[in-house]
């Protein structure tokens, strides 16, 4: 089994929702759709649900065409962001309801209730209603109402956005766990990052109806793809400044100036890919992005560090958030908790290999140094 | 439950305050019943008396008129009159709540281009009063040969309860979660088994809550009833009316039975269905 995308497009009004999206989702894999609110994640996810039909392209599951499939033909579990349980059923009869949609005899629906509130500790509440339910209990049993029976693939809407932060990070690996066991394509809407890295084999991020970048975590997080994808993920937000391309020096340097001051020369050597920065024009408009914790603060100046003083401090435990400004430009800076740093202070920052990022003008990524 | 607890917590002045403001609008209902128990006399009797000896002569005389000119009763035909109340206004508001269900389920989840205009225009005929349009329709009657008819006030009262229906109902149907019925079209339910089995059983309330209103509106309906409905169809309010005259005056004493009796199928239904009604009335101002 698996889900495919090809030009899926959804539009309301004078509104594209979703512009000409390609995705595909193959068998045990785990894809998160990732995206600021109403970049049309969750469309896209309905679009393969049946509940919005497509405007133009195509959506197949398990390699055939569904487009004109209802929602309750397509053999699709889908679970909701406010729960959608059924208010006027138990625990037991909300999770027994898909089954006598496919027309299951009574002692096969008994078994698989059973099997599944097992599964997802749901034996102690199984004759209560939805709105007897505490809200990570209500979240179980939605799950438990998809997994329940056997449909061609999973699909979840922000599964975790109504949980407070400790249950989240409970129902996260619990969720997980389970969408292992299931090895069918899923597809997980969510708006939150951590969400996403933790449980996505593959991540999707959206932006106003497009995908961005489809990759696994890591790469998402180390080699986003455009400006848009490396301010989007990564606690701390990635610093981005504004610069010049100088030229290179010799055959393993290159020179910046940032904001027309500053002038920064950054080891090339290893850049990748390695020869695109060569073929740059010298006197070009890029944007240098480096993530707060990749840079360090050194006691002494050099020509890949710049000195700036030291604006506002965000202690954050183990870590410390320094927000820093010069005249021209400002910098987040993430360090040890240990490492002494003072308010008004001036200090040194430099710029680690293989972490600083270099997009063109047109907002992609050209080469990561 | 924790509501319950709260309405303790009014404490005495205002829930005497509340009790006296209830008597008062009870007041005119309270001296009807008083007066369905006073012979003549004690129902004219100035200053008003709260102490009498109670008679039940007067509900006899709603179904057997004693004649002046001999010792035997007739019978009335309140009994008829009576069935024909329930019978009319009973039918004509539950036809009105399905085909205002339907259609306002059908506004609520599947709007028209212009379902705004739509729903005013529904609404717009419950804007006149209805004097002004009696005359083309006692016409229309009169030229379908409905006048006199079941049928024909039957589907009078429908239609000047549907759009009644159409709003409240709507109003209840956009209160739910969506979600919902997309889990359940999800789950293998068809859009028939959607609506019956997923929107219908969350507003039970909200469609007790708009049957006793349109109960309540159709019960009293005066106008309509003594213009377009014959001896074997007339209702209560029409055949109350005609008693007014009468050779010695006006009977309060039977005209009272005769509102007390009325009474009773209301106060009996809103009885049965108060705590829907309440749940109806207060659906969507509680937090979800």
């Amino acid at each position: 089994m698996s889900i495919e995308l090809k030009s899926a497009t959804k539009v309301y009004g004078s509104l594209t929702a979703v512009n000409a999206v390609n995705l595909d989702v193959q068998d045990g894999e785990v894809l998160c759709l990732l995206g600021p609110s109403g970049c049309g994640k969750t469309t896209t996810l309905r679009m393969v649900a049946g509940l919005e039909a497509t405007d133009g392209g195509d959506v197949f599951i398990g390699g055939k065409r569904v487009n004109d499939l209802a929602a309750r033909d397509r053999n699709v579990a889908m679970s909701f962001q406010f729960y959608a349980l059924y208010p006027s059923l138990t625990v037991a009869e909300n999770l027994a309801f898909p089954l006598h949609a496919e027309k299951h005899n009574a002692q096969v629906i008994e078994q698989k209730v059973a099997e599944t509130s097992r599964v997802l500790q749901l034996d102690g509440i199984l004759n209560r209603l939805p709105g007897q339910l505490a809200e990570g209990e209500k979240q179980r049993v939605a799950v438990g109402r998809s997994i329940v029976r056997d449909p061609t693939c999973f699909l979840f809407d922000e599964p975790l956005s109504r949980l407070d932060v400790q249950l989240r990070e409970e129902m996260r690996g619990e969720i997980k766990e389970v969408l292992q066991g299931l090895s069918k394509p899923t597809v997980i809407v969510t708006h939150d990052q951590l969400e996403a890295l933790t449980m996505a084999d593959r991540i999707a991020v959206m932006r106003d109806g497009r995908i961005e970048q489809v990759d696994t975590p890591h790469n998402v997080f180390a080699r986003p793809a455009n400006l848009f994808v490396a301010g989007f993920i990564g606690t701390p937000q990635m610093n981005l400044l504004a610069c010049t391309f100088e030229g290179m020096k010799g055959s393993a340097e290159a020179e910046f100036s940032i904001n027309g001051q500053n002038n920064i020369t950054l080891d090339s050597s290893q850049a990748s890919p390695s020869d695109s920065l060569s073929q740059l024009p010298a006197g070009s408009a890029v944007t240098l992005g480096v993530r707060p914790r990749n840079l360090q603060l050194v006691s002494e100046t050099s020509s890949s560090s710049i000195t700036l003083s030291v604006d506002l401090i965000e202690p954050m435990g183990a870590e410390t958030l320094a927000h820093l400004r010069n005249d021209q430009n400002s910098l987040r800076v993430v360090t040890d908790w240990k490492v002494p740093i003072d308010e008004g202070e001036s200090v040194h920052v430099q710029f680690t290999k293989g972490t600083t990022h270099v997009f063109t003008e047109d907002e992609l990524l050209l080469t990561t140094l | 439950m924790a509501k319950q607890r709260e309405i303790g917590k009014a404490g005495w002045g205002r829930s005497l305050f509340a009790g006296i403001v209830g008597f008062v609008y009870f007041f005119p209902v309270l001296w009807i019943i008083l007066t369905a128990f006073k012979t003549r006399t004690d129902a004219l009797e100035i200053p008003p008396k709260f102490l009498f000896s109670p008679t039940l002569d007067n509900f006899r005389s709603v179904f057997f008129r004693a004649s002046i000119s001999s010792d035997s009763s007739q019978a009335t035909n309140f009994i008829l009159y009576f069935f024909n109340s329930i019978f009319i206004a009973g039918t004509a508001v539950l036809l009105a709540l399905i085909i205002g269900t339907l259609a306002a389920y059908a506004f609520s989840r599947h709007p028209l281009r212009g379902n705004d205009t739509y729903l005013f225009i529904i609404l717009t005929t419950r804007m006149m009063p209805p004097i002004v349009v009696i005359i083309p329709i006692f016409l229309m009657f009169r030229l379908t040969g409905l006048a006199g008819s079941y049928w024909g006030i039957i589907l009078l009262y429908t239609a000047f309860n549907i759009p009644f229906s159409v709003w409240l109902v709507k109003s209840f149907f956009d209160e739910l979660n969506p979600e919902i019925e997309d889990a359940a079209r999800m789950d293998g339910s068809t859009d028939w088994r959607v609506f019956f089995g997923m929107c219908i059983p969350q507003i039970y309330a909200g469609l007790a809550a708009t049957f006793v209103f349109g109960m309540i509106l159709t019960w009293n309906e005066f106008l309509f009833a003594l213009l377009l409905t014959g001896v074997e169809t007339r209702t209560v309010p029409v055949a109350m009316a005609r008693t007014l005259g009468g050779e010695v005056g006006v009977d309060y004493g039977l005209l009272a039975a005769i509102v007390t009796l009325f009474l009773i199928p209301i106060f009996f239904v809103t009885f049965l269905l108060q705590n829907q009604l309440l749940r109806g009335v207060t659906f969507g101002t509680v937090k979800k």
